[in-house]
């Protein structure tokens, strides 16, 4: 029973939902909301690079700079433009889409440490635009985000924005799952094993692999202005390459492939932070260090370790 | 028998006074929360500021707390990101429950916070630099570090002295170098002074001789003015004395430090600069009013930790003496009172400057907060006021 049902495709899902209706009743203050919201989020945009790397294959090193995209998307458009904040979410979801789409083509071209270098680059470049073009993205000091309303309610305090994220993520995983259920996430995965036999299957791999960054970059932009919209603020910080070293560093941890790893991933970077300020100076060193237990340990990431010990048991 | 009575009579005192004593630290602490960066790019700024307040609280527990109750500091690292600052100020908020909150070392975070605590009606003084924290005035906000625009005030009152109407600017691109020459060019007109030459640099170039030659040959400048941060203003003085302009130069408060002087070697020789008093606070005369606590912070600050005190650690010093006598007059930890006590701030003076804060004004710091300097043999020396 429980076998089948860690294997059924939406078993995840439905995990993931019980544990979002669970948290509210647990948490004794709205703070836990917060720091919930803050996961969510954060997962939305470690599943995009679940897909580029986990299903594809294909590092990115640079992956806050769709982020940051995102957000200052939603802070730029009605700031600048008067547009619809709820709008702005989406252009710049459809924005980040493009600009992937334009630098993915050569980009891609490059293999293992030249991927990551150039992806590190562009992420770079990005940070930089925020930071420097002020009279746009008001510097290093970051921008003000206009509060979001949606039909006639204004969306404030953690638990409203609890409920927003939690459903963004479920939109989410729901689409990874079934991407990774696709053909065109069988041919990621395939690619992701070995190019050559890919593309000697019939898979036109630099197409899936650009597919994959693109999606991948949606999925950032959207977790970034969500962000910026929740914290009514965006600085060029959200776009810094400590961020996508975080997002990176959150699908390894959770599990490289696995949507419910991403979740895990996410949690764990940001939940751990706030758990260890008992530790004082202390915090930061200790958290590096669980990240290197649990990396030789757990090397396959939390989620695939422990369903494959699950597995394992019930056979 | 009298001998047993009256030495149960002692024992019972004692077991009263011990009682009397435990109950009175048994009392609730007065919770006040503090958010900084001690981590990441703006722990230069955010670390000196958590040692200061964990000095001072522990300082003022041992003279017997707040109302009689012991002060309780909850302090959190937001590593300078903006988004852990707010996660940590709602925090604060809704797990910690404090009444008041001193820090947000960077503007970012400050900004990012702000919501959080207006939203809660819960007093927030801040430790950052930037003018848009209190202008437009935000009910709960106050900030404690003078601005750019009192700054470049000082400067200003130093030139029309002079009798200098006509300079030229070289800014940094950078946050602070922008922020500055933004706020200078907003009250430059209040002193009839022009600026004939406007030019920029990036925050890390290494050579600044173009923007300069071209102030150099602008006809009719009287000084130079620079406003930047970190190494950008070390490079603009030395390519100045390379050029050989024989113009006064002035600097921003920005390089109000020793690692100016070293990195602009003998080229910083007759820089002007605004600087808070604290910096020069050995030199000050004896009847300055802020001599003795500004001695007293630096002796404490230097003993405790065993490193030079920092300006940046005043403004977190300021923060929380503002903030405590501001509880000890309402005689309440309603966060309402506190803030209008806050508010009330009337005459207090700081390591960073004499504080009189009003409905109008949050920051309550005038030009007389900074002292005019002239960089002689390779240290400060004071101008007449």
């Amino acid at each position: 029973m429980l076998g089948r049902l860690l294997r059924a495709r939406y078993a995840t899902l439905f995990l993931l939902a019980a544990i979002m209706i669970a948290v509210p009743y647990l948490a004794p203050s709205a703070f836990y909301l917060r720091v919930a919201a803050v996961v969510w989020v954060f997962a939305l945009a470690a599943l995009g690079l679940t897909i580029l790397m986990g299903y594809a294959g294909q590092v990115s090193l640079g992956h806050a700079g769709f982020l940051g995209l995102g957000g200052y998307a939603v802070a730029i458009g009605p700031a600048r433009f008067g547009l619809d904040p709820v709008l702005c979410l989406f252009l710049g979801a459809a924005l980040a889409g493009a600009l992937a789409f334009l630098v993915g083509r050569p980009i891609l071209r490059l293999k293992g440490y030249y991927l990551a270098i150039a992806t590190l680059g562009f992420g770079v470049i990005l940070a930089l635009v925020f930071h420097s073009e002020s009279d746009w993205t008001g510097g290093p000091d970051g921008m003000a985000v206009a509060r979001v309303t949606v039909f006639g309610t204004r969306l404030a305090g953690a638990a409203t924005w609890y409920w927003v994220t939690a459903g963004a993520l479920l939109i989410g995983a729901f689409l990874a799952l079934n991407i990774e259920a696709s053909p065109t996430g069988r041919a990621l995965k395939a690619l992701h094993d070995s190019e050559v036999a890919a593309a000697g299957a019939g898979i036109d791999v630099g197409r899936k692999k650009l597919a994959a960054f693109v999606i991948g970059a949606i999925y950032a932009a959207f977790a970034g202005g969500l962000l910026a919209a929740m914290n009514g603020l965006i600085t060029p910080d959200a776009a810094s390459f400590m961020h996508s070293i975080e997002l990176v560093a959150m699908v390894i941890i959770g599990g490289l492939g696995s949507v419910l790893g991403a979740v895990v991933g996410a949690a764990f970077l940001v939940v751990l932070p706030q758990a260890l300020t008992v530790l004082q100076e202390y915090e930061q060193a200790v958290l590096g260090l669980l990240i290197m237990v649990f990396m030789i340990f757990l090397p396959a990431g939390i989620v695939p370790t422990l369903r494959k010990w699950l597995l394992e048991r019930l056979s | 028998m009298g001998t047993t009575v009256s030495r149960r009579w002692a024992l019972r005192a004692v077991a009263l006074a011990a009682f009397m004593t435990s109950a009175a630290f048994a009392a609730d602490p007065v919770k006040i929360g503090s958010v900084v960066s001690a981590t990441g790019p703006a722990a230069f700024l955010g670390d000196p500021e958590a040692k200061t307040l964990k000095l001072y609280v522990e300082e003022l527990n041992k003279k017997g707390g707040l109302l009689g109750r012991p002060v309780e500091l909850v302090l959190y690292d937001d590593g300078g990101d903006a988004n852990k600052a707010r996660t940590f100020a709602t925090r604060l908020i809704e797990d910690d429950k404090v009444v008041a909150m001193v820090g947000g070392t960077t503007t970012g975070t400050t900004m990012a916070m702000i919501p959080v605590f207006e939203d809660a009606k819960i007093p927030f003084i801040s430790l950052a630099g930037a003018i848009e924290i209190v202008e437009p005035m935000r009910a709960f906000v106050f900030k404690t570090p003078h601005t750019d625009k009192t700054a470049c005030q000082k400067i200003f009152e130093d030139m029309k002295a002079k009798g200098i109407t006509k300079i030229g600017m070289i800014s940094g691109t950078d946050g602070f170098g922008k922020s500055m020459r933004n706020q200078c060019l907003k009250v430059i007109g209040e002193y009839g002074i022009t600026v004939l030459a406007d030019e920029n640099y990036g925050a890390t170039d290494s050579d600044m001789t173009p923007q300069l030659n071209k102030i150099k040959n602008t006809a009719g400048i009287q000084a130079v003015l620079n406003p930047g941060f970190g190494q950008g203003p070390a490079i603009v003085t030395r390519n100045y004395a390379q050029l050989g302009i024989a113009l006064p130069l002035y600097e921003s408060h920005g390089v109000a430090s020793k690692s100016y002087v070293e990195l602009a070697g003998p080229a910083a020789e007759g820089v002007r600069l605004p600087a808070p008093a604290l910096l020069v606070v050995d030199k000050l005369p004896a009847d300055d009013r802020q001599k003795a606590i500004g001695s007293a912070y630096k002796a404490a600050y230097e003993k405790a930790t065993g490193q030079p005190v920092s300006t940046f650690g005043g403004y977190g010093f300021d923060g929380i003496q503002i903030l405590t006598q501001a509880i000890a007059r309402a005689k309440s930890t309603d966060p309402q009172k506190i803030r209008d006590a806050i508010e009330a701030t009337k005459d207090y003076v700081g390591v960073t400057g004499i504080y009189t804060m009003s409905p109008t004004d949050h920051l309550g710091l005038g030009t007389d907060s900074f002292r005019m300097l002239q960089i002689k043999g390779g240290d400060w020396v004071m101008e007449a006021k």
